[in-house]
């Protein structure tokens, strides 16, 4: 059987500062080497000073993945020499010498299948290197700190894991899951890495290191699943050892350097006192905790009656349930629902579209109303919202303004209909001897007026004149 | 600074005499490894301010020589090693800026063993500071330049580090007053780290009420540095002569063993006897961790020290190094080549007992003692208020007589680590002389309980009466 284990690096990108000094914890907006300070820098003489929000958010997530928490947690340092390492030294968090961590075991279910999670720790990102020059001969390295202690919160798998599939659901729930719990943008480039072990049936465990993205994890486990099975299918022994994830050719390479035999020296970092965790702040946490992805989901088919996979796609994206959860009432919430999936995420459908989006949740309150009240027909409604995400103006001048209100006058509507009727003798003929059939003059009164007639209205007329 | 404050004398003028001393005789001590050069114009200021009649800081000027371990913007912080020899510090250590808030003036920065490991100043890789008592002999250490600076009046005050005893221990050898309180009390922040979970900065003065005036500046929480205790602005200063009438002293039984010099020994006993006449009860007590706590503190210290400087590779500061060309691992090895010998042996040492496989034997056994220690001692001090030993059962020793022999510098550590590992204050006085040779005397006292031993060592420093040095 196949086994896949994760180690996922997720940085709390919703923080403000770094998790040992003032510093930014968004880095990636400034310039090389500017967002550091003698801490990050690890310069002589300097002492962490613990982020007190940091250890709430990482909390939050081994709540939120129902982990265990301990009552006091504790920091280590991980020894080691790399240029990108300040302090030449990491701080981190180890279970070791008991149960030190912000998140004990705990577990995830997709479906019927139960992941469980051995551990997750709070720990400072690196600085970031950065390679010039083509060949290796001629190649300098470069370090900008800027990202130098980063929160970076760790989330160990137990190797449970049987294909990629079951990877990428699992990424997605995790990726939706941070995301709903506002501790930090998945989106971001570089603010979700991963290691994967990976061992297929009768090999030995393959570690791969340097996996950027949660897309690439998922490349990277098929890639090395393939690989092992091409190997023993031709019975060459699988060797332990780590491999590391080349982005730009998208296999695994394997590492040349020993790093399997480090010794880390892990011991206590003492500049750290051990910090309580007590039962006022779990309770705190629990009240802030956000409704999960579940529970809303439940909520919106149980109580809106929205179908499940509307309900479903809804649930998951925080920026459009929060844009549903700010606008809807009770009446009104299936239609919300309704143009949130249908229009509005085709309209903003990346990260700067989001941002730019002038959309107000009072924009689709009136929006719903308005094709409730049969004011607007979905087809307008949709050219309104359309206007709405680009200038932001009020429902009622983007009517006016692009005449989209309805033709609701019977006389008028009747008009349309006979012309209709001249112009197509053999759709009438049809819809006299198959009623199903009427739905195509609908379509030709709704081209005629640029979809804007009341469509029951029409149809009534329709069978009226149909006889 | 009475008389600056009185208008007896300018700051200028005092800083000046203070400045000239030290031009004149500090090439027989070498306490200093860099002076001021604005120390005059800096006290100037404090006159003009004294004359305008503004707020003028409780420093009034006082001259203070720095380890060369703790940071100052803007100037040079070498901790006595080349690996730092162009290190300047963009930052003010916590002490510092609060120092600076109560108008002090840093006269330099003052020797001591390369990143404070050593027991002699021997081991600055600037040349050994020496004993002005007679300068042939070591001023202990690591804090040599800060106790040596004092005794021969070249500053009224200084702050050293005491990692194992390396502010008590040159205190004690130069005849000045050492301190080293509750771990937490003073923060740390810009302290170079040597061994973090034991160390701490402390004064060292010629009187226990000049160290209880500047604990009262330096002392309490930091946000800078998360392992300092929140005192509640106590004042060190207040009730300093409350006395010992009626409290009871622990003689530590380990601490007076095999090796004690008998000068030291008679010291010892003279000390209890007139603590006795004071009104203290005295009592031998046994504290038996105490013979397995030199063994634990070089381990320990060893491990943090093989982490705390491994930061030391020259990429970011440093000394005049071209970082082109290598392959990161010798680089590595290449940059780090500038350490002294006993850096080097003590990281050696720190690469081993806590990696996988030895750990178990050294490091965590090591914790084991420190733990146990400390329990022991928190035992004791159910019993007595405090605890009296001599602060190094030798008498200083020549220059270069011991360097090479570590076993016996043992007998130099063994008295004073006890309270590093526990935590707990403690303090050296000057008590007595011996052929010329300093003899200080250590008292301890529980955990937070520093102006408690003030009182108690200001009760004892009454008692004696002791010559100046003769430089």
């Amino acid at each position: 059987m196949t086994k896949i284990g994760l180690e996922i690096h997720c940085q709390l990108t919703k923080l403000e500062s770094k998790l040992f000094c003032s510093c930014k914890a968004n880095y990636r907006e400034h310039e090389i080497n500017s967002n550091i300070c003698p801490v990050c820098m690890g310069l002589p003489g300097t002492l962490p000073r613990i982020n007190q929000k940091a250890i709430e958010k990482a909390t939050l997530i081994a709540m939120a993945l129902n982990c265990s928490t301990p009552e006091k947690i504790a920091f280590f340092r991980k020894n080691y020499f790399y240029p990108d390492l300040p302090k030449n030294f990491q701080i981190t968090q180890l279970n070791i010498y008991g149960d030190t961590s912000v998140g004990g075991s705990g577990m995830v279910t997709i479906g019927d299948k139960k992941i469980r999670i051995s551990r997750i720790q709070l720990e400072e990102d690196p600085g970031r290197l950065i390679y010039e020059g083509s060949s290796s001969k001629n190649q300098i390295t470069l370090v900008d700190y800027n990202r130098a202690g980063t929160p970076l919160v760790e989330i160990v798998t137990e190797p449970d894991f049987e294909n990629p599939k079951q990877v990428r659901e699992f990424l997605n729930i995790l990726s939706d899951l941070l995301e709903n719990l506002d501790v930090s943008d998945p989106s971001l480039e570089g603010a979700m890495r991963a290691d994967a072990n990976v061992s297929i049936e009768g090999g030995n465990k393959v570690e791969i290191k340097n996996i950027g993205s949660f897309h690439d994890l998922e490349k990277a486990v098929h890639f090395e699943i393939t690989r092992q099975e091409s190997l023993h299918s031709r019975d060459i022994p699988i060797i332990q050892e780590t491999r590391h994830w080349d982005d730009k050719r998208k296999i695994t390479i394997s590492s040349r350097s020993k790093e399997e035999e480090l010794d880390y020296r892990y011991f206590l970092e003492s500049d750290i006192p051990w910090i309580r965790i007590g039962k006022e702040i779990h309770e705190k946490l629990k009240l802030e905790m956000p409704e999960s992805i579940s529970s809303k989901k439940e909520r919106y088919v149980s109580k809106y009656g929205i179908p499940d996979q509307v309900a479903n796609v809804l649930s998951s994206d925080k920026f459009y349930s929060d844009l549903f959860e700010k606008s809807h009432t009770e009446n009104n919430a299936k239609e919300i629902a309704n143009i949130i999936t249908t229009d509005l995420m085709g309209l903003v459908d990346t990260r700067e579209k989001r941002e730019q989006s002038k959309l107000q949740p009072s924009h689709l309150n009136d929006l719903a109303d308005s094709i409730r009240s049969g004011k607007l027909t979905r087809t307008s409604a949709k050219n309104a919202l359309y206007e709405i995400v680009k200038s932001g103006n009020e429902l009622s001048q983007v009517i006016s303004e692009l005449d989209l209100g309805n033709v609701s006058d019977e006389n008028e509507l009747l008009n349309i209909i006979s012309q209709v009727i001249s112009e197509e003798p053999q759709a009438v003929e049809q819809a006299k001897s198959n009623p199903q059939t009427v739905n195509f003059l609908v379509g030709k009164v709704m081209q005629k007026t640029k979809g804007k007639a009341d469509p029951k209205l029409t149809l009534d007329l329709l069978k009226k004149e149909l006889g | 600074m009475e008389g600056v404050k009185k208008g007896d004398f300018s700051a200028e003028d005092f800083m000046s005499a203070t400045i000239d001393r030290i031009k004149n005789i500090d090439d027989k001590v070498h306490a200093f490894l860099q002076i001021n050069s604005d120390a005059v114009e800096q006290a100037r200021q404090i006159d003009k301010k004294l004359k305008l009649g503004e707020k003028i800081g409780a420093c009034f000027g006082m001259p203070i020589s720095i380890k060369d371990n703790i940071c100052i913007k803007n100037s040079k912080t070498t901790c006595a090693s080349k690996m730092l020899e162009n290190f300047i510090a963009p930052y003010d250590a916590t002490v510092i800026s609060k120092l600076k808030e109560q108008d002090a003036v840093f006269v330099g920065k003052a020797n001591m063993d390369e990143f404070a490991m050593g027991l002699t100043t021997e081991f600055s890789a600037y040349g050994p500071s020496r004993n002005p008592w007679n300068t042939d002999y070591v001023p202990g250490g690591s804090s040599g330049g800060s106790a040596v600076s004092v005794s021969a009046f070249e500053c009224v005050a200084s702050l050293g580090s005491d990692t194992g005893g390396s502010v008590r221990n040159p205190a004690s050898f130069c005849s000045t007053v050492g301190y080293k309180p509750t771990y937490g009390l003073i923060s740390r922040y810009g302290l170079i780290s040597y061994a973090n979970s034991i160390e701490q900065i402390g004064p060292i003065t010629r009187t226990v009420k000049d160290t209880a005036f500047l604990l009262n500046i330096i002392s309490g929480l930091d946000a800078n540095d998360n392992t300092t205790i929140d005192n509640g602005s106590q004042d060190y200063l207040s009730e300093i002569d409350s006395g010992i009438e009626g409290r009871k002293i622990g003689i530590v039984k380990e601490m007076m063993g095999e090796g004690i010099d008998s000068s030291v020994l008679s010291a010892t006993n003279d000390a209890v006897s007139r603590l006795e006449g004071l009104g203290a009860v005295c009592e031998n007590v046994s504290i038996d961790m105490v013979k397995y706590s030199v063994a634990a503190y070089y381990t320990i210290t060893a491990t943090e020290a093989g982490s705390n400087l491994a930061r030391y590779d020259n990429l970011r500061y440093g000394y005049d190094f071209p970082v082109e060309g290598f392959e990161f691992n010798s680089y590595i090895s290449k940059a780090r080549a500038k350490f002294g010998p006993e850096v080097i042996r003590r990281m050696i040492l720190g690469g081993f007992v806590p990696s996988s496989g030895h750990a178990g034997k050294y490091f965590l056994k090591a914790l084991k003692v420190k733990s146990k220690l400390t329990k022991e001692v928190n035992e004791a001090f159910k019993k007595y208020d405090y605890l009296i030993a001599p602060t190094v059962p030798i008498l200083p020793f020549k220059i270069g007589e011991k360097i090479n022999d570590p076993v016996s510098l043992f007998l130099v550590d063994i008295n004073t680590v006890m309270s590093n590992l526990s935590g707990i204050p403690s303090i050296s006085i000057p008590f007595a002389m011996s052929n010329g040779l300093p003899i200080g005397m250590q008292m301890m006292a529980k955990h937070l309980d520093d102006k408690s031993l003030l009182q108690a060592a200001k009760a004892l420093e009454n008692t004696v009466h002791l010559p100046e040095v003769s430089i």
